[in-house]
């Protein structure tokens, strides 16, 4: 008798790769956060760009990120129904150590103990279509 | 750019279609009837019409429209970035094309019609991506659930909100006065229908903690339409000219459309700052000159970021001026007297800039007194109206 217990087959919808990002989304699915920088005046940026706007250098390179940070903004789609969910998300923003901020989930939380500065630290789940996205659990500060 | 050789710029007709929450014509004929309303009220024919201006996410077109309305030959068009943020920029556009000289009388028109179309308020297909829109909502957003404008929206809003303490029941007083002037308002879809605080308070959650139903404009159709020519010429049409005393953008580095989370402060809207400085520089006015503002209001949190970024109230102040009574006719400044986007219809800011011009003339349903300058604002654009 097979006793192993099959995770539920993901539903949440995959990112779209477009040219300039899709680095992000394969080293999601490699379990990496990455952020794009730029390989000669060493900029950080997200959302990725084909162009430093600093130098205005298209030398880039993908850096792995701490995957720590802190909640800089909260909310929770009620209505519609965001597609792909079985129940409502809480969607974040999260302002990693590194400085960029970026849009997540938070994973782990009650809804009426969010705050924003919460710290919180990156692990993965997957998507529909065999992706995979960052999200965030709250830690012991 | 408000003035060359002596050339001004103003406003000499508006036009709009009923609006309704289902509408059987076509986005080109609702944009069509709207132009031809706004040619009749301004007095001129569409042959005089040699410039034409809307904004992205309209469905109709350039030539759709020279074919309706019979126009002769177009010197000047253009097409403006950013959705309901660009309504106000086409006033910005339209004077420095007439004050420029690059021709002389501008069409500017915005038809919607959401129940045929495009749904706003449903969650969007990943296949809808399109680059172009001014916003990365749906390449950043969609994978974590965050699908609609409202959702886009709320989540900027929280920070400003969570930070000065903002609650939803701070936004109630806006959109119940807002339904106020609208229940007065023949024209808005909520004609007839106001509300209170307990109805805010007990409408759904659209986005927990930020926004309620009664925080959010609604689908519909529409349109709404504006001519646009020389005060000179202005004087001999139909109507009084309105003049459009001050017309700016801003787009700052780092800012999106709608998914406004990567510049530094999110509790400030540093297109609304940066539009407010140009038109207060081109004007030399100063907030306490406007008396009344009609504000880009999808969302009821905008409003309150624009009441700060114009200098109607300081920073984090915005909830307390609200409550205090101030948006009513009877306060410091009544906004969005047609019962703004969320009160009147969402024509996507356009109708926002037909309620100024309403009353410059002195024409509105819900008529400040003494109205000598009217602030429009699209957050990311802006104009101020005035008397010739």
């Amino acid at each position: 008798m097979n006793t192993t217990v099959q995770p539920p087959a993901a539903t949440r919808p995959d990112p779209i790769l477009t040219p300039d990002a899709a680095f992000f989304w394969e080293g999601a699915k490699r379990g990496e956060l990455l952020a794009q920088r730029c390989a000669d005046c060493g900029d950080l940026q997200h959302p990725p760009r084909p162009m430093c706007p600093k130098c205005h250098s298209v030398r880039r390179e993908q850096v792995r990120l701490s995957g720590r940070g802190e909640v800089y903004s909260w909310i929770i789609p009620r209505h519609p129904a965001p597609i792909g969910f079985a129940e409502p998300p809480v969607v974040a923003l999260i302002r990693l150590d590194e400085g960029i901020r970026l849009v997540s989930n938070l994973v782990g939380v009650v809804p009426g103990e969010i705050r924003n500065g919460v710290r919180v630290q990156v692990e993965f789940e997957p998507t529909v279509g065999g992706y995979a996205v960052p999200v965030f659990r709250p830690v012991a500060s | 750019m408000a003035e060359r050789d002596g050339r001004h710029a103003a406003i000499a007709g508006i036009g709009q279609t009923a609006f309704s929450k289902k509408d059987e014509r076509s986005e080109l004929q609702l944009a069509a009837e709207a132009a031809a309303a706004a040619l009749l009220d301004a007095g001129v024919t569409a042959a005089e019409v040699d410039g034409m201006i809307t904004y992205t996410l309209d469905p109709t077109d350039e030539i759709g429209m020279i074919r309706c309305l019979g126009v002769e030959d177009l010197a000047f068009t253009t097409r403006l970035p950013g959705g309901g943020a660009a309504a106000a920029s086409t006033l910005h556009q339209a004077m420095a094309a007439v004050v420029s000289g690059v021709c002389d009388v501008v069409l500017v028109w915005r038809s919607i019609n959401q129940g045929a179309s495009y749904r706003y308020g449903r969650p969007q297909a990943a296949g809808t991506w399109l680059p172009g829109g001014g916003t990365g909502s749906l390449l950043w957003c969609m994978p974590f659930g965050a699908q609609a404008p409202a959702t886009w929206a709320a989540l900027a809003s929280q920070r400003y909100m969570e930070t000065y303490g903002v609650t939803n029941r701070d936004l109630a007083p806006l959109s119940v006065v807002q339904r106020k002037y609208a229940a007065a308002n023949p024209a808005a879809l909520f004609f007839g229908k106001p509300i209170t605080t307990a109805d805010h308070q007990q409408s759904k959650w659209i986005v927990e903690p930020v926004l309620r139903l009664l925080d959010c404009c609604q689908e519909n159709a529409g349109a709404v339409a504006l001519v646009i020519t020389t005060v000179e010429r202005a004087r001999a049409l139909r109507q009084p000219p309105v003049r459009i005393v001050a017309a700016a953008q801003s787009i700052p580095f780092n800012v999106e459309v709608i998914s406004n989370y990567y510049h530094d402060d999110l509790t400030v809207m540093p297109e609304a700052l940066g539009t407010a400085r140009r038109l207060y520089e081109q004007s030399g006015l100063r907030p306490r000159d406007i008396q009344t503002a009609q504000l880009y209001d999808a969302f009821t949190p905008q409003v309150l970021m624009q009441l700060e970024a114009f200098g109607f109230c300081g920073r984090g102040e915005a909830k307390d001026f609200v409550a205090g009574g101030n948006l009513e006719l009877t306060g410091l400044l009544p906004v969005n007297t047609h019962g703004g986007l969320i009160g009147e219809a969402y024509i996507h800011g356009m109708n926002t800039i037909a309620e100024g011009v309403r009353q410059v003339r002195g024409t509105a349903v819900n008529q400040v007194r003494g109205v000598e300058h009217v602030l429009v604002s699209s957050g990311m654009a802006g104009a101020i109206l005035g008397r010739v």
